[in-house]
Parts: structure tokens; sequence; C-alpha cells
């Protein structure tokens, strides 16, 4: 492309210009921490430009989501090629998730990262990681895409091990960076495979001329499954996830956990939806069964973790999996001729999207403002943190609640249109279609059941009960940077509930671009209900149920009051008659998984239970410990570690071979090349 | 108007109406095995006594507990108000579904979890471990007898359901699976026998009354009268979606309305003389059996959504 070529591929709009000054302005702040890192202004000087500039640029993404696309050609980059960058509503959206929840991270830094014992090892990475995201989503071209997608994995690997003291961090930080090279390397395919398509086209554009067909088609669906989904957090390729999402510090966690792995369905989404042309009417099969599945295993491996930030990021994968659902259903949809399903299943994708990257931030938030009050992630050493910090505690009930799925807040109303797009499905023609789907439907309401058991653990163990160390008997309410980015995101959990058609609504921009069709417009609908098909089939009002349940209870509190009795007298608890026993004697959170790891976790998960009581008169304790295994290590990394080292070493011997040796390598490689030369030709 | 007036019945109804099937129940079991029993309007004196006493709190109960209670009462009142119980016209019908009312269900119950776990007593941890443990499956199960309804009737919209299954859809295999697996969700919602038994103390392996143990006063009055709407509100789920006769339809007259009520009666009648018999014909189960249990209701209901997807008519 010749220089002039340049200047006339510009059509530059103001909200793309915002956000190109924004990832300028985030690289700068990444430098500027370099060097301000030993000094005091710096935090508050990065942490507080962070939060400025992700602010201005998510709301301005938000208003680019109904505007014309924008797209501009960078002389960086690849001399001939440059940096195509693109703003649609697609990118949009995502980039109005991204730099809300970075917004959010950022306010939250300001109060949390005063606990950092190595902000040089923090401060810099953090504007770098959100520059990185948001240049993933801007990129409109393989070679940017890429270069982007590395950098925001390298920025992320570099906070994940930024406190390399602590136990498991490092080896975390080396899982990480293993599957995010392996990740890369299947979208680099996948990208490859794409071009290959166009003639060596690099441009989007390019690709979207001549989408790839038959098998080359397969292989993408295939690769970028792969390479998208190990960054998600796709079951068998979650096992860093859970290891390095809980290593960072807990707003560098938030961000990973609630909105790198939404990058990641961006990536998918791009790749699979818009540049493969149209989909194949088997390409939901794969999807749909890779997010059922990962939907249960992850909330089953949430249920098995003591460590709150761990349980957290195998709910992640629980989400993931959710949205992953809504993907297939709407691959499975398109293909078929059902663009207005198509269009619900993807609308309900794309508002779990923005559902969990607010929960899952208010989540880590709060596990980061235990964190900071006791000094432990452990749920056992917890309890009792409801009277002890107010706020904190009345945020993460609201977040726990969310992620529940439970009614009136935002995880059931996406939930709640995934189910509705399930309905839909018998009318789909193919029968590998119509037998998968209800099985799904199924996991999904399995996990949405476990994921509200895990959560009633999660709440009860670490903020109600007793306090079971002295720790948690002394905790402190956080400060009020971090009070407030809580308090926002749980405005945000609950206005989302309350008011779904808004969102829904606004998200149409991005599903017209990829479906061509959108869901009936929600504005119009009396009482501000949801009517996602037709009004005899299924409607949902938030609204009128938090009112009608609040007036209920309403009703109930003053008629008991007037009429019956208002008195009430403490007492020391009844408990049948034992009370006053040590707070360790309270159901633990081993304890209260014992249930379900007895139900669910002996077969896949090999959970054991192991009991060493002592004979009678013996002075140590009996003891109880249970184990669990992570079926992805067990039948896959394990192995193939395993064969990895046998390969090595097995080839290590080629490093003492004699020199005559050598040569006869030499030669019988050169003679191999060109039998195949000749055999080619 | 009329269905606005019709649902304001409807709640008042269900409010007055859920200790007497509680009494019902408990006096039908009584003279099955012989004994009188107290009077079926026993409940309605064990609710106004609680509610005159005094709250008797934990010294380290949190708000959360106190709240807890007007939330699970709440939630399951707005729940069981909007199950047609005597007419289909209710005029908030469609501000929650069938899925949304389970999910209703499911908030009460995670709050009343909680609030098991608030003061930190073994016991109310063993209850709402268990509690979880049995919703784990229940749930689910719900959701795919959800789904086979809402296949059928091309609506998960309750109201409508009752009207398509007034019209009469004939017998379908799919339904009578879903309807053997909502008697099963049913029993182990309500804790009742095999799942969990209403009527025990300290017992092992008792479920919801380990969780409300440390409740007393108004507080436990509450909580009682949500457990015997949850009741009705399952009997009369199951009356107007498999046994809709009488169901008066939307602007009906006040003749077939009364006809409505009458007919609702008897159905509450009928319902808790099976339940009573029911329970007094079987032993309760070990607690894990329980998961045997729901995990045949879940492969029920499943069975049933997968015939519907199979073949519209089966």
């Amino acid at each position: 492309m010749s220089e002039a070529a340049f200047a006339t591929r510009l059509l530059l709009n103001g909200q793309l210009l915002v956000a190109l000054v924004a990832v300028v302005a985030l690289l700068a702040l990444g430098l500027l921490g370099v060097a301000m890192a030993s000094r005091p202004a710096g935090r508050s000087l990065i942490y507080g430009g962070a939060l400025a500039v992700t602010l201005v640029a998510g709301l301005s993404a938000l208003t680019a989501i109904a505007a014309p696309p924008a797209g501009i050609v960078l002389p960086l980059g690849i001399p001939w090629i440059g940096a195509h960058l693109r703003l649609d509503a697609l990118s949009a959206f995502f980039l109005a998730v991204v730099n809300l929840g970075g917004a959010a991270a950022s306010l939250y830094g300001l109060g949390y990262g005063r606990h950092d014992h190595a902000p040089a090892r923090v401060l810099p990475f953090f504007p770098a990681f959100l520059a990185g995201m948001n240049m993933v989503l801007l990129a409109d071209d393989a070679y940017t895409f890429l270069l982007s997608w590395e950098f925001m994995s390298l920025a992320s690997w570099a906070l994940v091990v930024a406190h390399d003291k602590e136990a498991g961090n490092v080896r975390a930080g080396l899982v990480y960076i293993l599957m995010a090279s392996f990740g890369t390397l299947a979208l680099m395919l996948a990208f490859g495979l794409l071009a290959a398509g166009s003639g060596g086209g690099y441009a989007f554009d390019a690709m979207r001329e001549a989408p790839p067909v038959g098998i080359a088609a397969a292989l993408v669906l295939a690769l970028a499954m792969l390479g998208a989904g190990s960054k998600a957090g796709l079951v068998p390729l979650h096992v860093w996830l859970p290891l390095a999402h809980p290593a960072a510090p807990s707003h560098v966690s938030a961000l990973m956990s609630g909105v790198m792995t939404k990058v990641a369905v961006y990536g998918f989404i791009r790749i699979v939806l818009d540049l493969s042309g149209p989909p194949d009417w088997w390409w939901g099969i794969p999807v749909l069964a890779a997010g059922g599945v990962a939907a249960v295993i992850g909330v089953l491996q949430a249920l098995l973790q003591n460590d709150i930030k761990r349980v957290l990021a195998y709910s992640t994968i629980e989400n993931i999996g959710l949205v992953f659902v809504g993907l297939g259903l709407a691959l499975a949809f398109s293909a078929n001729g059902f663009p207005a399903a198509a269009a619900l299943a993807l609308t309900a994708a794309l508002f779990h999207v923005l559902n969990h990257a607010a929960m899952k931030s208010l989540l880590f938030f709060g596990a980061g403002a235990v964190l900071t009050a006791t000094g432990t992630r452990q749920m056992e050493d917890l309890g009792g943190l409801i009277h002890r910090m107010p706020v904190t505690s009345a945020v993460m009930l609201i977040g726990c609640a969310a992620i529940s799925a439970l009614p009136p807040l935002n995880g059931f109303a996406s939930e709640w249109l995934v189910f509705q797009a399930v309905l839909l499905s018998p009318d789909l023609p193919a029968w590998g279609l119509r037998l998968m789907v209800p099985a799904v439907g199924a996991l999904m309401a399995l996990a949405a059941a476990l994921a509200a058991a895990c959560f009633v653990r999660l709440y009860g163990i670490a903020f109600l009960g007793r306090a079971r160390s002295p720790n948690a008997a002394e905790a402190h309410e956080v400060d009020a940077f971090s009070r407030a980015a809580m308090i926002a995101l749980a405005a945000v959990c609950v206005g989302a509930g309350l008011l779904p058609g808004l969102f829904i609504d606004a998200l149409q921009p991005a599903v017209a671009g990829l479906i061509g069709e959108t869901m009936p417009s929600q504005r119009s609908v009396a009482w501000l209900s949801i009517i996602p098909v037709a009004e005899s089939r299924s409607s949902y009002n938030a609204l009128l149920v938090f009112g009608f349940s609040a007036v209920s209870a309403l009703i109930a509190a003053v008629v008991i009051h007037r009429f019956a009795s208002r008195a009430v007298r403490r007492a020391p608890p009844w408990d049948c008659g034992f009370p006053n026993a040590s707070p360790l004697a309270q159901y633990s959170a081993a304890s209260f998984a014992q249930p379900i790891r007895r139900v669910f976790a002996r077969g896949l998960f090999a959970a054991r239970e192991t009991v060493e009581m002592p004979p009678p008169g013996a002075l140590t304790p009996a003891r109880i410990s249970t184990s669990a295994r992570d079926p992805a290590w067990a039948f896959l990394f394990l192995p193939l570690t395993a064969a990895v080292g046998a390969v090595a070493e097995r080839a290590n011997k080629l490093q003492y071979l004699t020199i005559r040796q050598y040569l006869g390598l030499v030669f019988s490689a050169l003679v191999l090349l060109l039998l195949v030369l000749a055999l080619w030709t | 108007m009329a269905n606005l007036l019709v649902q304001g019945t409807q709640m008042l109804l269900v409010l007055a109406l859920a200790p007497l099937l509680t009494g019902l129940v408990r006096k039908a079991k009584a003279r099955l095995t012989r004994r009188r029993g107290a009077s079926v309007l026993q409940p309605y004196r064990d609710l106004a006594r609680l509610m005159r006493k005094e709250v008797v709190l934990a010294e380290n109960a949190s708000w959360l507990f106190r709240v807890v209670p007007y939330l699970v009462f709440a939630a399951t009142w707005v729940a069981a108000a909007l199950v047609p119980t005597f007419a289909t016209g209710l005029i908030f019908s469609w501000s929650a579904d069938l899925i949304a009312i389970t999910a209703l269900i499911g908030s009460a119950r995670f709050f009343l979890a909680l609030a098991g776990m608030d003061v930190g007593t073994s016991f109310g941890g063993l209850g709402s471990s268990r509690e979880v443990m049995i919703s784990s499956l229940a749930e689910p199960a719900m959701i795919m007898i959800v789904f086979s309804l809402a296949l059928v009737a091309h609506s998960t919209q309750l109201s409508t359901i009752a009207s398509v299954m007034l019209a009469g859809v004939g017998l379908r295999v799919s339904l009578a699976l879903a309807l053997v697996a909502l008697l099963m969700v049913a029993v182990a919602e309500n804790g009742r026998i095999p799942v969990d038994n209403p009527s025990t103390h300290l017992e092992l392996t008792m479920v919801h009354e380990a969780m409300v143990l440390e409740y007393s006063g108004r507080h436990l009055a509450l909580i009682e009268l949500a457990a015997q709407l949850k009741l009705l509100l399952f009997l009369s789920l199951v009356a107007c979606v498999f046994v809709p006769w009488g169901l008066a339809p939307v602007g009906a007259g006040p003749s077939a309305m009364v006809l409505g009520m009458a007919t609702y009666g008897g159905k509450l009648a009928v319902g808790a003389l099976l339940v009573a018999v029911f329970e007094t014909s079987i032993a309760k189960m070990r607690v894990f059996r329980v998961p045997d249990f729901l995990g045949a209701a879940l492969m029920l209901g499943l069975l049933g959504t997968l015939l519907l997807f199979v073949s519209g008519i089966l």
C-alpha cells in the first residue's frame, strides 16, 4: 500500500480518536509508572490517570455502539501493510466493558494499591495491560491483533508474577505463559488460514471478502476455540486460569477474570461470527458442548476450593461456559436460518458478558478487601466479617446473589434469556443439534443451581458465623476508594438486573452487525418488561417482581410490628442445647461442601476423604483430610508434560554423539529432504 | 380491572388457605395413624401465638438474620400469587414466567440457607449444607419440567400454559414424565417425607428444621408461613397444569369464579389427602439416598424434554 493510500483510508470519527488517544495515554502511563513507581505519589498518579482515561474511553465507547463503524490505517507495524484499526458496534461494546471494568479497577487500585509491598512490579504493567486489551479490540488486521494479544498476555503475565515471593505464584506464571503462547500459536494459524483464502491479505476486510470454506473453515473454528478458548478458560484449556487469576493483586485479578476473559470472547466472536463467513450447520455443536462442560466442571471445581480467589476464578470458567452456550446457540440458529432466534441467543451471550464483568470484578474486589482486612484468602480462617465490614459484606451479598442467578439481579436476566433461546431450538432441523440442546440446557440448569450452592458457601463461611481466627475477629472495613468501586459495581448489577430492556436495546447494533437481525425493541414494551420473542411466549419484569417482593416484605414487617410483637431479646445461641462451642466447631468450608463433594465429585474429580482415627487412649487428635483433582490435569496435562519430558530425555542423547555420527545424521537428513523434494514434484 | 381483582383475591386467598392446607395434611396423617390429631385450624393458632411472642435472638446474629424471614416470606408469597389457583386471568402473570417463579423460590432458599449459617452453630451449617445439596438437583429437575411444559404450550407463561392445558393437549408421554418428576421435586422442595421430615427436631437427618433452629417468635412464624405457602404453591402448580378443569378462563363471570374456587378447594383437599397417604406409607430416606431420588427426577425431566425435542407430539 502506498503512502497516499494511508491518507485515503482515513475514516476517523470522534470515538475512534478518543480510543486511540486512550491507548497512547495508557501506554504513556505505563512508562510513567516505571519512573514514578518508587515515589509515594506514583500510585495516585498512575491509578488516577488510568481511572480518568478509561472512564472517558468507556463512556465514549458507549456512544460508539450505535454509531456507524469507523476505521483508520496507521503507518505502523509491517511496512507495506500498516496497522489497520477499526471501531464497529461489536468492538465498541467490548471497549465499553473493558474500559468501565478498567475504571472500576483503577478506582479500587487507588485504595488497594496502598498495601502493595512491591509497587514497582505492578504500576508500570497495570496501564499497559489496559492498553493491550484496548488495542486487541481496535485491531482490524491479523498482525495488529496478534501483536496486541501478545502484549496483553505479557503485561498480564508480569502482573501475575508481581508477587513472586508468595508460594505458587511463579509456577502460576509459568503455566500461564505456556498456555498463552499456545493460544497465540493457535490464533496465528487460524489467521493464516483466513488470510490464505483472501490470497494473503492480512486486513480483516480482505478476509471477510474471501471467507474460508470446507475443511479450512472447520479448522479455523477449531483453532479459534483453542486460541480464544484457552484465554477465556474453556475446559480443558482452563488449567492456568485458577492458578494465575488469584496470584495477581486483587484489582488485577478482577481485570483478568472480569475483563480479559471477555477480550477472549471478543476474539472468538470476531473470528467465527465475523471473519469466517456464514457458519456450517454443525458449528454450534462443539461450541455448545464446550460451553456446557465448562459451566458444570467450573462450578463443581469452585465448590471444592477453600481459597476465595480460587473459588472466584473457577466460577469464571462456569460463566464463560454460559457465554459460549449462548454463542453456540447463536451459531446453530444463524446457520440453520433462524436469524431472530440467533439474535436472541447472541444478545443473551453479550448481556452475560457485561453482567459477568460487573459481578466478577465486584466479587474479586470484595475478596481483595477481605485479604486487606484479614491477611488471608482461606475461607477456613474467616467468618463473622458481616459484623466487622458492613459495606463490603453488603455489596458482596449483592454480588453473590447476582452470580447465583437470583431474580431480580442481572445474572438471572441473562440466564433467563439463554433459557428462552434454548426453548426456541426444537425448530432446528438437524438431529444432532436437537438432541444436544436439551442436554446443554440441563447442564446449564445444573450449573446455575450449583453456583447458588457455591456462593451460599462462600458468603456463609467467610462473612457469616463466628470468626475462625484472630485476624478475622479484628478485621476493619477497607478504605473509601475500594468501597466506592465496589458500590459502583453493585449498582451496575442491580441496575442491569432491574432494567434489562435498556441493556438489550443498547446491544442491538452489535448483534445486527453479526447476525443481520435484531431482537424486537424492548423500549416500547409496557412497564419496562422484557419480551424476547412474543408476549404470549414469555415475558419477565424484574422491576415489578422486585417491587412486589419489597412491598410484600414491607407489609409483613409493618403489620407484624404494629399488631403483633416487636420485642427482641438477645440470648446465647440455642444450637439444640450445646451453645458456646469453639468457633472451630462451626461448619467449615470443607464440611459445607461435603454432601456435594460426595454426590458429584467422586468419579471425575476423584474426591476422597481420609479419616485418621487414633486408637482409644491415644493423645493424637483425629484428622479428616480431603483431596480432589482437576481432571484436565490428571488426564491431559500431566500425561502431556510426562511425554514431553520423556521425549526430551531421549533427544538429550543427541548431544553426546561422535563427529562421525553427527556427519551421518546430517547426510541422512539431506538425503531424506531430497527424497521428499523428488517425490513432491 | 377484573384481572386486578382476580390478582388481589388470589394474593389474599393463598395467604389465607396456606395454614389450612398444612392443618389438613396433619389432620389426615393423624387420622391415618389412628390418632385424633389437632384441629385443622391449629396452624393458624400456632402462627398467632408465635407472632405475639418476643424474638429471642442469638447474641451474634447479624442484620441479615433479622431480614431474611421477611425476604423469604415475600419471595414465596409473590411466587405463590403468580400461580393460577382458581382463575387464569392474573393481571401480573406476565411479570414472571415459570422460570422466574422457580428462581424466586430459589432466592428464598438462598437467603434461608445463608441465615442458617449466620449464628455460626453446627446445626445451622448442617441444615444449609444439605439444603443446597438437595436444591442443586431439585432446581435443574424443575427447570427441565418447565422446559417440557413450555415446549408443549409454546410458552413459559403459567397463565398461557394453564389455558393450553385447559383446552386439552391429549395424553402425552412427555407430560406424564414431567408429572412424575414434578411430584418428586415437590416432595423435595417442601421437605416432605421421604426427603426430609417437617415434624422432627434433634434428628441428624433433618434439613429444613436444622436451618431454622435459631429462629423464634415472629421470625419463625414468617418462615413457617412461607413453608406453608410453598406447599400450597406446589399443589396449585400441579393442579393448574395437570388438572386444570374448573379454572376460570380470562374474563369469566362471577359464577365461573365461584366454580373455580370450589374446584380449587376440592383439588387442594384431595392433594392434602394424597400427601398424607403418601407420607404415612413410606419411610424417610437416608440423606445420601436423596441424590438418587432427585437424580431420577432430573433424568425423567430431561427425558421428557428430549422426547419433545425429538417430536412435538410425544
